[in-house]
């Protein structure tokens, strides 16, 4: 399409086509020169001045010969122009990085030994790359207080260095704004309107602020020492139950390849920690799969409010309830599959394991931040007023625990679940994936609809990295032809985009689904830190690898699943007891936005 | 929402008019500055809930509209007194004691670096720096009036005088 010029790097020709800056051609060429401010996915901020590089840009001069204009600039904000000269590395350019990064820590709390982020740390990283020993300048803020309002998330100015992530994560990603720059200068800041807490504004709990973060100045909220506390007190009955794309993601923590599944490894370290029963989401996520997709047959055979609307995301559903209230109609009632599986848990595992439900603690471990935040939503509480989920922690949190015990997870043994609950099948491990609901709920559908087996299980055209994903499946509906569409989208700027095509008549489809994070779950901001799009495809392609490694590939055919609404759930999915315990209502929220 | 507590007239009068300012600027976000502007010629700052109905009448976030609101020197988020003095603090002005002038008046109105604004809401105390009146350092500007060559007597003698006009009124 567009032809190739070339610059050079530190003496090496590289080829360039549509790179947006210097800074992917340089690191095309191998070379990753350290960046803050600077992630591909978001617009270019150009604050950090880390990528800054020696480009000698050619003009012609009035003789028509060739001269050069030499300036240390920003690569991530100068255009690649052809025949320029780029260094990385030069005296002078060393010398300005490590006084940036000096300037940076002197306006840091350098805390590290008691921050959440040392050891993935990028200031920490980069100061260290840099052979920044000592910091000449003084430190002379007075150190501000920390926001520990929300429960999913940490704020702290001190160790913001404005590198402005979170502000465009927010803003771009998720169309949220919750947070934005305030003041200029040193008086400059991160923060939500007014300078007040998080828990006052509109965020929406994903934490995506916390993934892109460099430093510890947004950290995703730690809640290991309740985890802890319940398996060594001996009146609990500690149980867990474990969310799909966890096992995607764990082993990365371990130095295993992103997108390997490290189900029996991790069942086996939860063994060692002391849980009493160990279960699995996915079981969940086919109950949620037995009733959404049973709620979507309904709704189109009686006439109901279409396009629906997935509820499995929590950060979603807030963000529905704060900024389109008038789209509630839209939103499948069914819970996430962590509030169905507490639910459930809560009612039938007392009788079940020999305990009071009081001394029942249930541990959910989750890619997600928002999930913290779902779980401590009033109308999940029991009758007494305890949450259905007593804690959530999540896969970063659990990787913790897995270090602080010394085990050496990379070599454990394999082992399984504990029935029945601990029993999912690949429809519900797909959940973790973009698309991976509707998949699953396709799959249950087109059975459950048509009245015969589903041949070809694999919807492809819902998998993948892209924002937007369409698909059409013709099914038969009373006799009549219809074409069901579907819309995945991820990012909730982007759900948002789809929610005003469809308004406006633009879009037309039946079954939408959202995740606010880059790629579904598997990059939720609770997974380990560092995420990128390779990572995040890894994580993908691991997860319907082993889908189709699976016996149990369909959420219909999940026989624990099935016993269990026999026995407790009203024979059937959308019967009166499954109302009860794994749907909910949704309330527009008054917050300005 | 729903109106627990029936509005004011004055409350009413107030938020038409922050409409009819919006309304005026086309309800148009690039015109956000100017739109903070008026709304602070009017109310003399820039007051919490009209920043909310900034937010919602431009459909921009809140957090960006106090982003710009704080970003500027010329807006201000606490309200102003009746009577607005400014004290200059440019180089000029500092040597030759500048800072003398409003500790001066920081004591008789009971004013800080924090609280700028007097409790019976009739000074406020600013900090400007350098007005470009250099020669008549130090230079205190008490209502649009500028006095050159200013001393702490002449801002008590201002203050007594400004009280006596207040209260004869």
């Amino acid at each position: 399409m567009s032809d190739v010029k070339k610059l050079t790097v530190n003496g090496i020709e590289v080829e360039f086509t549509t790179e947006r800056n210097i800074l992917e051609v340089v690191r095309k060429a191998g070379i990753n020169i350290p960046t803050f401010c600077y992630k591909s996915e978001l617009s270019i901020f150009g604050a950090c001045r880390m990528c800054v590089c020696e480009v000698s840009t050619p003009f012609k001069t009035k003789d028509g010969s060739i001269a050069y204009r030499t300036m240390p600039m920003a690569a991530c904000s100068t255009a690649p122009e052809d025949g320029m000269i780029v260094k990385t590395d030069t005296a002078e350019l060393r010398k300005m990085r490590k006084i940036a990064v000096e300037l940076l820590l002197a306006n840091h709390n350098v805390d590290c030994p008691n921050c959440v982020r040392s050891a993935d740390c990028e200031l920490q990283d980069v100061a260290r790359r840099l052979g920044v020993t000592e910091v000449r300048y003084s430190q002379k803020k007075e150190l501000e207080p920390i926001d520990d309002s929300s429960p999913s998330i940490v704020r702290d100015p001190n160790k913001c260095i404005l590198c402005g992530d979170c502000v465009r994560v927010c803003r771009e990603l998720q169309g949220v704004s919750a947070i934005d720059f305030l003041r200029r200068g040193s008086h400059a800041k991160v923060a939500p309107a007014f300078d007040g807490k998080l828990a006052d504004s509109c965020c929406v709990n994903c934490g995506q602020c916390a993934a892109v973060c460099p430093t510890g100045a947004i950290t995703v909220k730690q809640d290991i020492p309740k985890v802890w506390d319940a398996l060594y007190d001996k009146t609990k009955t500690v149980v867990v139950q474990i969310a799909p794309s966890v096992r995607m993601a764990l082993g990365e923590e371990f130095g295993l390849v992103p997108g390997t599944n490290v189900e029996g490894k991790m069942v086996t370290a939860l063994r060692l920690m002391g849980f009493k029963h160990i279960y699995d989401t996915d079981f969940a996520a086919d109950m949620t799969i037995w009733e959404e997709a049973t709620e979507f047959k309904t709704r189109v055979l009686t006439g109901g409010v279409l396009p629906m609307f997935t509820s499995c995301c929590p950060a979603w559903i807030k963000y529905a309830e704060t900024f389109i209230p008038d789209m509630l109609p839209h939103l499948s009632t069914c819970r996430s599959p962590q509030a169905m599986f507490s639910s459930v848990a809560k009612k039938t595992l007392p009788a079940e394991l020999g305990c009071e439900q009081k001394d029942l603690f249930l541990v959910s471990i989750m890619p997600c931040t928002a999930k913290k935040m779902e779980a401590g939503l009033e109308k999940f509480n029991e009758a007494d007023g305890t949450p259905e989920t007593d804690v959530v922690i999540t896969t970063s949190e659990f990787a913790r625990m897995i270090k602080s015990m010394g085990i050496d997870f990379a070599s454990l043994p394999e082992t399984d679940f504990d029935k029945p609950m601990g029993f999912g099948s690949s429809a519900g491990l797909i959940f973790g994936a973009s698309g991976g609901v509707m998949e699953a709920a396709l799959r249950y559908a087109y059975e459950d609809i048509m009245g015969k087996k589903l041949e070809n299980i694999n919807f492809t055209a819902v998998r993948g990295m892209d924002e937007v994903k369409e698909a059409a499946v013709p099914l038969t509906i009373n006799g009549a032809e219809v074409v069901v569409k579907v819309v995945v989208v991820y990012g909730l700027a982007k759900a948002r985009e789809v929610v005003e095509a469809i308004k406006a008549g633009k879009l037309e489809c039946h079954f939408v689904e959202v995740m606010a994070c880059p790629g579904g779950c598997i990059s939720g901001a609770g997974q380990p830190i560092g995420a990128n799009r390779a990572k995040r495809e890894a994580r993908q392609a691991g997860t319907y690898t082993s889908d189709a490694a699976a016996k149990v590939q369909k959420s219909q055919d999940n026989v624990p699943l099935a016993e269990c609404y026999q026995k407790n759930l009203g024979g059937a999915p959308n019967s009166h007891e499954a109302h009860t315990l794994l749907h909910t209502i949704y309330n527009k929220r008054d917050v300005v936005k | 929402m729903q109106e627990t507590i029936e509005k004011s007239q004055e409350t009413l009068d107030r938020e038409n008019a922050i409409k009819q300012i919006l309304a005026n600027n086309n309800n148009d976000p690039s015109r956000l500055i100017p739109i903070l502007q008026q709304i602070q010629e009017m109310d003399k700052y820039l007051s919490r809930d009209a920043i909310e109905m900034v937010a919602v009448g431009l459909d921009i976030p809140v957090s960006h509209i106090y982003g710009v609101a704080t970003f500027y020197a010329h807006f201000t988020l606490n309200p102003k007194g009746k009577h607005i003095i400014r004290i200059c603090d440019g180089t000029a002005c500092h040597v030759k004691k500048s800072m003398g002038i409003c500790e001066k008046l920081y004591e008789k109105l009971g004013l800080s670096d924090e609280q700028r604004t007097s409790s019976d809401l009739l000074f406020t105390v600013d900090i400007v720096y350098c007005l470009g009146a250099c020669g008549l350092a130090p230079v205190m500007v008490v209502d649009d009036v500028v006095y050159g060559q200013a001393t702490p007597a002449l801002a008590a003698e201002l203050i007594d005088k400004i009280r006596a006009e207040e209260s004869a009124a």
